[in-house]
């Protein structure tokens, strides 16, 4: 059980309010693409999925449990630090500059969480960590260091190393957007297999065609909220409102 | 352009194919060659003083160069070097979490530390901790204005080697504090979220994530903050430890040969910075993993 709930998120930053009362489910198994202009507060509302913003007010609920928070008397209080990053655990994320560990070879880097978290037997994490970085194409750059990578290349290797922890649900903060146009197919497809695979994920995107493609459902965002949400031929083909309606005339 | 449009320079009017076949000379500079003759005759000058003038003493230089209170105060040496480095390291590393800590008295706490110890000579730090004893006649656990547990004679358990160690570490702590703190910020925020998504914990990421990559940052400044140390724990003789320099004096003021024993202390030095400096470049290169500029050459 990997749904995400998100229930009358808030947040705000010093002030500005940036997530204005969402409402959103992601069924498990579900893939669901959150689009929306820069500064509209999607990749915010990725990053509380794992609490790496907090919220002001409302609740998430991954797998039906509330997270990075937890109910103190009749307020809720930060969950405890160990709590989180058991939860984190759980869940992978990639990032827009892919942030692999520098020091560590794409090897390494894929071996470090199952070693270092789950205590997985150094043996066993290797052969594991050699199937994904096959699994993403990579079965021969395993030696290379992030630095000896290309943009798409560190991209799957982020994503095998999230992948590593054995999540129920994966989150995307804009995967190929630092990506050269000719690297971005590569990563996309990678996507794919794994949505094929069943995976939850949550992936904050420009690229409309994937989302069209693979996506379930698709949120449109703007300015804190989330002003449409739905099939993706539908909100993409036929935005109702006008603002999702500029959004995609520019894009598309 | 066409070859027929070429500018009819002198070289135009050559047969190309004939000036490839010439050697290539290099211009001379006359310049460089003057400023070399110069150069050299000062060095030869130095040189020949340095060998005929008697007051250098080089006999006395060899007969003291491996004299026992000299080896003894070498050990002194290395061992105030190490101890004082390590202690520096330890209280830098700490002092730089809590400055980069989101709590406001832990970071009050570090900028004060880093501003008293930075902010006063280390000499006089020295001579503080050489008088601890008149500030603290006793060191003791007990409850703060209550009973005293334990107690002890400050001049009993705090010898002078103690004091110096102190004096040079505290100190150090300050500088390294600042070296340490740049090294971890140097490091992009990316990489500790990356690790915290993953479910590492603040320290857990600080240990396996940050710190390898701040190290290839920290290094450098290190190293020549243990070189600059070898040669700062001669301030210890303020307060009369008995390390290389101080027992130099120790001899030259019994024979008044202060040049050649001076000569012995200095040699013993230099000789030391070298290897440090030998084993500093060894040291950054085994950091250096994942650099870029390597990584394009492999």
């Amino acid at each position: 059980m990997s749904e995400v709930q998100f229930l009358n998120v808030h947040k705000d930053f010093s002030g500005m309010e940036v997530l204005k009362g969402i409402n959103f489910t992601v069924e498990s198994g579900q893939v669901a693409c959150l689009i929306g202009p820069s500064g509209s507060g999607k990749s915010t509302l990725l990053r509380c999925v794992n609490h790496l913003e907090t919220t002001s007010s409302g609740t998430i609920l991954v797998g039906g449990r509330m997270i990075g928070y937890e109910v103190h008397g009749d307020r809720l209080i930060e969950a405890h630090q160990k709590d989180i990053n058991k939860r984190r655990s759980r869940i992978g994320m990639v990032f827009q500059s892919f942030n692999l560990f520098g020091h560590m070879t794409a090897l390494e880097n894929v071996m470090m969480g199952p070693v270092k978290l789950l205590k997985v037997p150094k043996a066993q994490a290797e052969a594991e960590a050699r199937e994904l970085l096959a699994k993403v194409g990579l079965a021969d750059r395993t030696g290379h260091y992030p630095a000896q990578l290309s943009g798409g290349q560190q991209q799957r290797v982020a994503i095998a190393r999230a992948l590593s922890m054995k999540p129920d649900l994966m989150l995307f903060d804009e995967p190929t957007s630092a990506l050269d146009p000719e690297l971005v197919g590569e990563v996309l497809d990678v996507m794919k297999a794994l949505a094929r695979d069943g995976m939850t994920m949550i992936v904050v995107t420009h690229e409309m065609g994937f989302a069209r493609e693979v996506a379930d459902v698709v949120a449109f965002m703007d300015s804190g909220v989330i002003v449409e949400a739905g099939d993706p031929n539908e909100i993409i083909s036929r935005p109702q409102h006008e603002r999702t309606k500029a959004f995609l005339s520019k894009v598309l | 352009m066409t070859v027929s449009e070429l500018p009819s320079t002198a070289e135009a009017r050559h047969d190309f194919a004939e000036l490839a076949s010439r050697p290539v000379l290099k211009r001379k500079r006359p310049g460089q060659l003057i400023a070399m003759v110069v150069v050299g005759l000062f060095a030869l000058m130095g040189a020949y003083v340095i060998v005929t003038n008697p007051g250098f003493g080089w006999p006395t230089v060899a007969k003291y160069l491996f004299d026992v209170r000299i080896l003894d105060g070498l050990l002194t040496t290395i061992e105030l070097t190490v101890i004082a480095m390590v202690l520096g390291l330890v209280i830098g590393l700490v002092i730089a979490v809590m400055r980069m800590s989101d709590n406001v008295l832990l970071r009050g706490v570090a900028g004060a530390y880093i501003w008293f110890f930075r902010g006063t000579p280390l000499l006089v730090q020295m001579l503080f901790w050489g008088f601890a004893a008149v500030l603290f006649p006793t060191i003791g656990i007990g409850i703060p204005g209550g009973p005293m547990l334990v107690e002890w004679n400050t001049n009993d358990v705090l010898p002078l080697f103690v004091a110096g160690i102190l004096g040079l570490g505290l100190n150090e702590g300050a500088y390294m504090a600042e070296i340490v703190r740049a090294g971890l910020m140097g490091v992009p925020a990316g990489q500790s979220e990356a690790s915290h998504a993953m479910g590492f914990s603040r320290m857990e990421t600080l240990r396996h994530v940050v710190i390898p990559q701040a190290m290839k940052i920290i290094l450098p400044p290190v190293g020549n903050e243990t070189i600059s140390m070898l040669k700062t724990t001669s301030l210890v003789i303020v307060i009369g430890v008995g390390d290389l320099l101080y027992n130099t004096q120790q001899i030259y003021a019994r024979n008044l040969q202060q040049i050649p024993l001076l000569i012995v202390a200095s040699l013993w030095y230099i000789l030391l910075t070298t290897i440090l400096s030998l084993v500093q470049a060894r040291i950054e290169k085994r950091y250096s993993r994942g650099n870029t500029i390597q990584a394009r050459k492999a």
